[in-house]
């Protein structure tokens, strides 16, 4: 099985320990993932904003630099919904199709390829609010949303409630987006900024310590109005829990 | 601050209607013994010490696109206003929630209203011509009008032919994209709006912020101020009792003298060539039964091709609209009663071209529930006026750039792309896919603003060459004005507006894994 690792530009820039996180707990399941060095973004920034012919050559370069691979993982649900449903200006070639196909985030990963049953390595004694990124809920079905009449699962959750020690709590709107949205936090920084607040207030509200999620560009939103408010939230990466950081 | 109703000997408030005042039928009230559970009626006691001024809505520029961003800013600002709204659309997603969860079909019958409506659509000339020769077999005039202009004439027209002065109406999200009332009143004939919310939206000179509650981004102590400046009411009392049936009072009179009466439609039933009409306040019944003439206003998009189909929908609209199991007021209309007259104008107004998109005829599904105002994010903390557009939150988005490219290219980037909106519309039209692929036809037309295609056509370029991005983001601290993008397109530095900045690290990812060879060589 080869296995490539995607980092996300805004991760590799700002949050590397989750990069080393994801790296090393796959390592512990056996699974040594090839790092492509050319490897840049996935063009998400330029097609989040209509532009699609500008985020070709940036696509171009994600397939050149993860052909051949059986999975492509990405410690992003955000990122792993741009590749398999919006990476359309780069032509659809069969090796292109592919790529997209094979790409997957870190959850899906280890919860539906390599259906992992613990993390002994693991403990995080206190008290978790999980934070679901919108594109990995709706997009990429991380779990099943408030909006619809089905049956109640979350892969993210799953793979928590594996870790001794954590918590979960419930925030009063478990499944509202945070305001990030990429380029929406800087166009519309008011209302960005409003339901940022408004989503830190309530995993302070449930009583949280520690806010995770899978996806770290949301938490760079929620971590900034938090501080900003002076609320005593820590934020991490589910990779990192997973992986067994304490703290 | 108010005094309260005048109690009767009941201790229950005089001016309560007597249906009001009917036993105890299990719903929570308020102290005054009004009830607090129907969805339109609920609203929670918040008197604050001096009143908070109404936020407005988006300041309207000629040739200039929305600046959404700046209403919603102004809406935020006024801290009562946004947290009322808020909580109150919450609340009416909360109990859709509930409602659907009572419902073990609720998906497969969101699949069998959006496929009525796809079919409907896919054969709407055939359904269309069905409707006008049923109607008019009911005794129904039926007129076609090609834009909101032709409309406005043809409605003109008809009360002329009557010599009919004054016009009564209920709610009808249609007019408001024909402008009817603002013609009308170029023509000399008044028009009064019997729909509570739509009639304080009139009073006070402003559109409709909701197209099902039309005021919700009032407070009470807003009506209080309306009605004061223009009914003569008490300024001093905000009771929400005192206010409506001081509107009721006023307002009955004008309905039983006035001359024709108008409503929308709901659903057009092309079998029977007859029309539903959906309200909670049976003001659709008083304008459409009081006056002897009748004119109903209804999109093409409106039909479905039996009444058998209705159920479907009837089930689904105020589900998820309020959270109550049905409208108060179901009205169906066959044609005209003894002695009256009754008209159907049926409107395209942009319809049929949209119909040939092949990207968004989508949206013709729309039921106009506002389930999907009410679970917006955006929506609830910018109010409806913010959108300077006739319809507003996630289906404005995607409906008012059909009508003006430009003035609206800024809306669908009012949306963060959550999907909410998706999942709970009930005919299931994809919103946000919409919202996404409208984007792509601004960017396509260049109607995104220059500066910030700019900058996206740098960022792709810096993005597609690794030796270049890798650069940008090795010089010093210089990742935080490379990196993401949506931090380098920051002309405003409108981050650290209410956020503070993420600290740079020591080394990127990159750096790490080319120092220990990803991890294998140990640090020095």
């Amino acid at each position: 099985m080869r296995v490539a690792l995607f980092v996300p530009c805004y991760m590799d820039a700002f949050e590397p320990e989750v990069g080393i996180a994801t790296l090393n707990l796959l390592r512990r399941f056996g699974v040594d993932p090839e790092y492509p060095f050319d490897q840049t973004c996935c063009g998400q920034p330029m097609v989040n904003s209509g532009c699609h012919d500008e985020a070709k050559a940036t696509e171009e370069l994600f397939v050149r630099n993860f052909t051949g691979f059986d999975h492509i993982v990405v410690p992003s649900g955000s990122c792993v919904h741009q590749i398999r449903c919006h990476m359309t200006a780069v032509e659809q070639t069969e090796a292109v199709q592919q790529v997209r196909q094979r790409t997957c985030d870190l959850v899906e990963f280890l919860h539906d390829v390599l259906k992992v049953d613990g993390f002994p390595w693991a403990e995080f004694s206190h008290k978790v609010s999980y934070h679901n990124n919108c594109n990995a809920l709706r997009g990429i079905f991380h779990g099943s949303m408030s909006e619809r009449r089905e049956a109640s699962y979350s892969k993210p959750l799953s793979l928590l409630r594996m870790v001794k020690g954590v918590t979960l709590v419930e925030k009063a709107r478990p499944d509202e987006c945070c305001g990030f949205g990429g380029a929406f936090s800087v166009f519309e920084p008011a209302v960005s900024v409003k339901m940022g607040q408004d989503k830190v207030r309530d995993h302070a509200a449930a009583g949280a310590d520690y806010v995770v999620s899978a996806d770290s560009s949301c938490m760079l939103h929620q971590k900034g109005c938090a501080d900003r408010l002076g609320l005593p939230l820590r934020f991490r990466h589910i990779a990192q829990i997973l992986n067994g950081d304490r703290a | 601050m108010s005094e309260g109703p005048r109690l009767d000997s009941d201790g229950l408030p005089a001016l309560l209607h007597r249906e009001l005042r009917a036993g105890d039928d299990g719903g929570a009230r308020d102290s005054l013994g009004g009830r607090l559970t129907h969805g339109e009626a609920t609203s929670r006691p918040l008197r604050p010490p001096t009143p908070e001024p109404q936020p407005r809505g988006a300041v309207l520029h000629r040739h200039r696109p929305v600046d959404h961003d700046e209403a919603a800013q102004r809406f935020i600002d006024a801290p009562r206003h946004e947290k009322m709204h808020d909580e109150r659309l919450w609340d009416l997603r909360q109990k859709r929630d509930r409602q659907m969860h009572a419902i073990p079909e609720w998906e497969a019958l969101r699949d069998l209203a959006s496929t009525v409506k796809q079919h409907t659509l896919a054969h709407l000339d055939e359904y269309l011509e069905q409707f006008e020769a049923q109607a008019v077999a009911n005794g129904i005039h039926v007129h076609w009008a090609r834009d909101g202009a032709e409309h406005n004439t043809v409605v003109h027209g008809i009360l002329a032919d009557h010599g009919a002065r004054r016009l009564i109406k209920s709610k009808s999200m249609l007019t408001e994209e024909t402008g009817l009332r603002h013609y009308l009143a170029g023509v000399g004939i008044e028009v009064v709006e019997t729909d509570l919310g739509e009639r304080i939206q009139q009073l006070d000179d402003e559109a409709p912020s909701h197209i099902v509650v039309p005021a919700v981004h009032k407070l009470r102590s807003d009506v209080a101020e309306v009605f004061a400046r223009t009914l003569g009411t008490d300024p001093g009392n905000d009771d929400v009792h005192y206010l409506a049936e001081q509107q009721r009072e006023k307002t009955r009179p004008v309905i039983l003298e006035a001359d024709a009466g108008m409503t929308g439609a709901n659903f057009a039933v092309a079998e029977t060539g007859t029309f539903v009409v959906c309200t909670n306040e049976g003001n659709a019944d008083l304008s459409a039964n009081v006056p002897p003439l009748h004119i109903a206003s209804i999109g093409i998009e409106k039909l479905i091709p039996r009444i058998a189909d209705l159920g479907v929908f009837i089930r689904l609209l105020s589900r998820s609209a309020l959270g109550s199991p049905i409208t108060q007021y179901t009205s169906h209309f066959r044609g005209p009663r003894h002695g009256g007259e009754m008209h159907v104008v049926l409107v395209d107004n942009g319809r049929s071209a949209r119909l040939g998109e092949p990207q968004f005829w989508q949206s013709l599904k729309c039921i106009r529930c506002g389930a999907c105002m009410n679970t917006c994010p955006v929506y609830r903390r910018s109010g409806g006026l913010s959108y300077g557009a006739t319809y507003s939150g996630p289906i404005g988005l995607i409906l008012d750039p059909t009508f003006d490219r430009r003035r609206y290219s800024t809306l669908p980037f009012a949306s963060t792309l959550n999907g909410s909106c998706t999942n709970v519309c009930p005919v299931k039209i994809n919103i946000h896919e919409q919202i996404f692929a409208w984007r792509k036809v601004l960017a396509k037309s260049h109607d995104i603003g220059t500066a910030k295609q700019g900058l996206m056509k740098a960022a792709g370029a810096i993005l597609a060459h690794p030796a270049l991005y890798r650069a940008a983001i090795a010089a010093a601290d210089s990742a935080l004005k490379v990196l993401p993008a949506f931090l380098v397109a920051n002309p405003l530095n409108s981050w650290t507006r209410g956020r503070d900045m993420p600290a740079p690290p020591r080394e990127t990812f990159h750096q790490w894994h080319h120092r220990t060879d990803g991890g294998r060589k140990q640090a020095p």
